[in-house]
């Protein structure tokens, strides 16, 4: 209850830190210079450019359907599994096409981490659900294992609740402790980027701004992109904000730029709730 | 009008459903009560069996005819119409009650009546007792006994007479006990394993043969090596007809109810038991004793007699190996179908195909299995591993593997299919977590979905078991016989043999109901082997279910 009396962060806190920036002149983690995207015939992205700069938090918001998880699973090739799903164009990861031939794509997938809407932590324990990514990396020392999953824990600030049943099975925990499960699994294996798709829209409020909680302190370390519908969070929580519509990137700037003096009409209608 | 007051018409009880639910309700029930029926029937009928019921004495006396005296066991009790008796031939009073009762008597005694069942007229019976004295001779060859003991002859001379011959029966049987499990030892196991080196080292020899590398040092060996265990051989034969003569040597005399005196070796004796002398307790104890026979025993008499135990060993080792062959085959398939094969055309083609082969009628899987597996396949496998012993065939002849092979094909599609629902049902969103964390898809595959799915691979293992395991036809082509002489699974290696023919106890049920001389002594046998089938498939299914929620409650997928 102590963080919903009194948060330790929020609107107020960010934007002073926010103050200034501007996305061209940062580094950069991800570029798109120019992204097309189809299901089958029909198109859903249209000649999106942004750049994610590095160890920010960059927010996606937009009415449904508008193409922003579409974009988020753009950066880890997700769509790929998805049947008739084309792409044009590229996505630069540290100057890398991640669409280039012969790109490592369980490889990008580590670098690039990704949490979903709904908590899917694996029907096992939960010391094995954080360490299946180093599992999967060939790791089998006890030592190594045990030590990223206490610091993975630790920085998904779950340590303290589950440490004395790190071997009950994962599906115990409560919605909002499988997701910041699956956030420790994810940085785990110490990825590059964080990619967040709608982290919070399945839990409660409580759980909801332990998670944004964590956004902030993670960001220090990662790069992190969160999709979001609640425009609130986003600008609780992000530097950047884009905003999409139909498939296109319709306005991207610095958070309090986007929220307090939109350029487009369309971002104002939205953010002021005439649309959505 | 008034929409909110009920009407209550026939339209109206339509409209509710309530008929649809009377109908559903009324099937469940009558399919319910069909197989508690059926079950109950064959439980009752088949259990009575092992049951040491009474035996009476009786004076048969049909009009007409010189009255003669008759014991026996009555095993059934009927009314028929006085009619049918007079058309069969038998001289029935005119005038009387329309119905009358018929008993069928199991008289025993074969070597003496010819035939030990009999059909009579239950008005013709008089003076009915049941004298305690009357004693049951269950024998090796030949049936029952019924009779008085007169005495026990020890190498033709008596030893007992009158009181003191039943406690010197029971002595001298508990000896015949003892030498009856000696001598199986020496037969089943000592002399089968001679029998099985000889039989290697002449393998042996004819493959140098073949090999055209059986010179003179190595067929001196092999002689050596032969006339030991020739030597071997000879030194059990000279135990073994100690033993039989030892077996020989005391025998009983028995009077019949016709005052008829006939001696009987004491080693053709399994059991002698009083029935009418036998308190209810003891009854039950002797039921208990008959049950347990029945289950661990070899069958004896052309499978009329004894137990099954080879029938029930065979039919679970089958069913065993059926389902090591068809979980990895099936789920394999069902792996590659759903989560590598491109969807479209030719996938649903299969599936189609799939479907349909689970519809195949199990006989032409029979024709099949004798076709490809024991001819092509045993034939090539004999040529290229067994040539030593051609012509006699090894494995291009039916028996366990080809056996349980041909069930395998038949049980596949079920496998396939339940396997690819639980596939289908894992969700999207775990596959996704595992690939997100730099997994492969065979990774993902192997580490998050596969165990997933196993409650749903069991579901196909435990339909596949319920499928194969009760099938008849096709196993009469592929490896099942009346009799085999020995069991799979023995102490001569490799031990476990897949060549071997096997008894099941379906076929058991074709046999003994269908084939056997004596109908009457088999038919509650029967109705026994059946209920033990129906256990048997019961008990492979219960612990396949109950490995299945182990498995379900381990991997319970997500349900938000």
């Amino acid at each position: 209850m102590r963080e919903m009396q009194r948060p330790r962060f929020g609107l107020n806190v960010g934007r002073r830190e926010r103050q200034g920036l501007d996305p061209v002149t940062e580094p950069v983690a991800l570029e798109v210079p120019g992204l097309n995207l189809f299901y089958g015939q029909k198109q859903a992205l249209f000649d999106i450019k942004l750049s994610i700069p590095k160890q920010r938090v960059t927010s996606f918001i937009g009415p449904s359907g508008c193409g922003k998880s579409t974009l988020l699973r753009c950066f880890n090739r997700m769509n790929d599994l998805v049947d008739g799903c084309r792409i044009n164009g590229e996505i630069s990861l540290e100057g890398q096409n991640i669409f280039a031939q012969g790109t490592d794509v369980a490889e990008l997938r580590r670098r690039v981490g990704m949490v979903f809407q709904k908590p899917n932590p694996f029907p096992k324990s939960i010391y094995e659900n954080v360490v299946y990514g180093l599992r999967i990396q060939g790791i089998k020392k006890k030592r190594m294992l045990d030590e990223a999953v206490e610091w993975a824990l630790k920085g998904a600030a779950l340590w303290e609740e589950v440490k004395d049943r790190l071997h009950e099975s994962a599906l115990g925990l409560s919605g909002g402790q499988q997701q910041r499960l699956v956030i420790a699994r994810t940085i785990a294996v110490q990825p590059e980027v964080l990619l967040l798709d709608e982290p919070s829209s399945a839990l409660d409020p409580i759980s909801s701004l332990k998670i944004e909680e964590l956004i902030y302190e993670l960001k220090t370390r990662y790069t992190i992109v969160i999709v979001t519908h609640n425009m609130q969070q986003a600008a609780r929580v992000s530097d950047y904000t884009a905003f999409m519509y139909m498939g296109k990137l319709i306005e991207y700037g610095d958070t309090d730029t986007v929220f307090t003096n939109p350029t487009k009409k369309q971002t104002e209608d939205y953010i002021t709730g005439r649309y959505g | 009008m008034n929409n909110f007051v009920k009407q209550d018409s026939l339209k109206q009880w339509f409209k509710s459903g309530a008929p649809g639910i009377w109908l559903s309700g009324g099937a469940v029930a009558i399919a319910v009560i069909m197989t508690i029926g059926l079950i109950t029937l064959i439980a009752v009928r088949g259990l009575a069996h092992f049951w040491p019921s009474d035996i009476v004495e009786a004076r048969y006396a049909v009009p007409g005819a010189a009255p003669r005296m008759i014991m026996g066991e009555v095993v059934q009790v009927e009314d028929v119409p006085r009619e049918r008796l007079k058309s069969a031939g038998l001289p029935v009073a005119e005038e009387g009650s329309t119905l009358m009762s018929r008993e069928l008597i199991k008289l025993g005694n074969r070597e003496l009546y010819g035939s030990d069942f009999v059909w009579i007229v239950g008005e013709w019976l008089q003076e009915q007792k049941a004298p305690k004295g009357i004693i049951v001779l269950e024998r090796r060859e030949w049936g029952n006994f019924y009779g008085y003991l007169v005495n026990v002859k020890e190498a033709g001379k008596v030893v007992a007479e009158g009181e003191a011959a039943l406690p010197e029966m029971r002595e001298r049987l508990k000896r015949i006990d003892s030498l009856a499990s000696r001598i199986s030892r020496i037969e089943k196991v000592e002399i089968s394993s001679v029998n099985h080196e000889i039989e290697q080292l002449r393998l042996q020899a004819r493959s140098l043969e073949l090999n055209e590398r059986l010179d003179a040092a190595a067929q001196a060996d092999l002689a050596a090596e032969r006339s030991e265990l020739d030597a071997r051989y000879h030194d059990l034969e000279t135990q073994l007809n100690a033993l039989r003569q030892e077996f020989d040597r005391d025998s009983l005399t028995l009077r019949d109810a016709t005052g008829q005196e006939t001696e009987i070796r004491l080693g053709n004796v399994v059991h002698a038991y009083q029935p009418n002398a036998m308190s209810t307790f003891q009854k039950l104890g002797f039921y208990f004793a008959k049950l347990w026979e029945f289950l661990s025993s070899d069958p004896r008499e052309a499978n009329t007699e004894g137990g099954v135990f080879p029938a029930i060993f065979g039919t679970v080792i089958m069913t065993l190996i059926m389902a090591v062959i068809v979980t990895p085959f099936g789920v394999i398939a069902a792996i590659y179908l759903r989560e590598y094969a491109k969807q479209g055309f030719m996938t649903r083609l299969i599936r189609i195909a799939v479907n349909n082969l689970a519809g195949v009628p199990a006989i032409v899987y029979g024709v099949f299995g004798l076709g490809f597996f024991v001819y092509v396949l045993g034939g090539s496998i004999d040529q290229l591993f067994f040539r030593a012993s051609l012509p006699a065939p090894t494995f291009g002849t039916p028996g366990l593997l080809w056996a349980s092979l041909t069930l395998a094909i038949l049980a596949v599609p079920v496998v396939i299919v339940a396997t690819e629902e639980g596939l289908a049902r894992i969700p999207r969103s775990v596959r996704e977590g595992s690939l997100a964390l730099g997994a492969t898809q065979a990774e993902t595959l192997w580490r998050v979905v596969l165990p997933m799915a196993s409650p749903a691979m069991m579901t196909g293992l435990i339909l596949a078991i319920a499928r194969a395991a009760g099938e008849v036809a096709p196993l009469m082509l592929v490896g099942v016989v009346k009799l085999a002489p020995t069991l799979p699974v023995n102490l001569n290696y490799p031990y476990l043999h897949l060549d071997q023919k096997i008894m099941h106890l379906g076929f058991h049920i074709f046999d003994v109901g269908f084939q056997s001389p004596n109908v009457e002594a088999a038919r509650p046998l029967v109705y026994a082997t059946a209920l033990l089938l129906v256990l048997v498939i019961a008990a492979l299914n219960l612990s396949a279910v109950a490995i299945r929620n182990r498995l379900r409650e381990k991997y319970r997928a997500i349900d938000n």
